[in-house]
């Protein structure tokens, strides 16, 4: 999707919880001016949202990028830190290994991966444990 | 019934005014779970919570809420604020418990 795509990036800090969200913000800003359906932007939102998160609560610091084209949008969240142990596990609903500081804030359900899945209509996750993990997710525009 | 609506009503202290309260409220909806109320809120909502951290405003924005009521007394900090006041979310507030808070709502629509 990365060819002719309009590209947009972001740094993203760990522990920041302040600044979780701004990325999301300025891409839903982006998707609503170029003109992509309301749906699609809300989906966008959400799970690049939960993935901008589970950044600033699992890892060290990390980049978004995402690639607007007519047909969709593509979203690669790739961090550096910890990575995941177990997909399968994180995958389901009500898992969490968030931090009590995560949780103090109302995070930490659990929901974060679970979302982002929902949410996208493709998701691949490549993880190394102690190296970090980078998430892509697919949007399509329904017809 | 129209976010400006609920604002003429009187029923919750204004924390702070939206830029658009045209917005048609959905629903109410309850939840102090983040992630939770951003997969499953539904668009339009009057969303009740205790939750007044900086967070809250960013899921609010991004998950299409028509405003937040903070119950049970609880209040914004002040970057949360801040970030109601850039991003243009009405915030409304009541000493009253999330339950009756939402059901006050509920029964407007």
């Amino acid at each position: 999707m990365e060819n002719d795509a309009l590209e947009l990036d972001f740094e993203v800090d760990g522990n920041d919880y302040q600044r979780a969200g701004e990325a999301s913000s300025r891409v839903k800003t982006t998707l609503k001016e170029v003109g992509m359906p309301a749906e699609l932007i809300k989906r966008v939102a959400i799970a690049m949202y939960e993935g901008e998160i589970n950044m600033v609560i699992h890892a060290d610091s990390g980049v978004a990028k995402v690639f607007i084209k007519p047909d969709g949008v593509e979203v690669v969240l790739k961090d550096v830190g910890k990575g995941i142990p177990d997909v399968e596990k994180a995958m389901q609903e009500g898992f969490s290994t968030a931090s009590d500081d995560a949780i103090e804030l109302g995070f930490g359900a659990g929901m974060g991966l679970p979302n982002m899945k929902k949410h996208s209509d493709e998701m691949v996750i490549d993880t190394e444990v102690g190296v970090g993990t980078t998430v892509t997710m697919k949007f399509f525009t329904k017809e | 019934m129209k976010v400006t609506e609920l604002l003429d009503k009187k029923i919750f202290a204004v924390v702070n005014e939206g830029y658009d309260n045209d917005i048609e409220i959905s629903k109410p909806f309850c939840c102090d779970l983040l992630s939770f109320a951003m997969g499953r809120a539904p668009k339009g909502a009057a969303w009740v919570t205790v939750m007044g951290n900086v967070n809250t405003i960013a899921v609010a924005e991004l998950a299409d809420i028509a405003c937040v009521v903070l119950a049970e007394g609880a209040h914004l900090d002040d970057v949360a604020m801040s970030k109601a006041k850039e991003n243009g979310i009405c915030v409304l507030s009541t000493d009253e418990p999330i339950f009756e808070a939402a059901e006050k709502i509920m029964r407007l629509l």
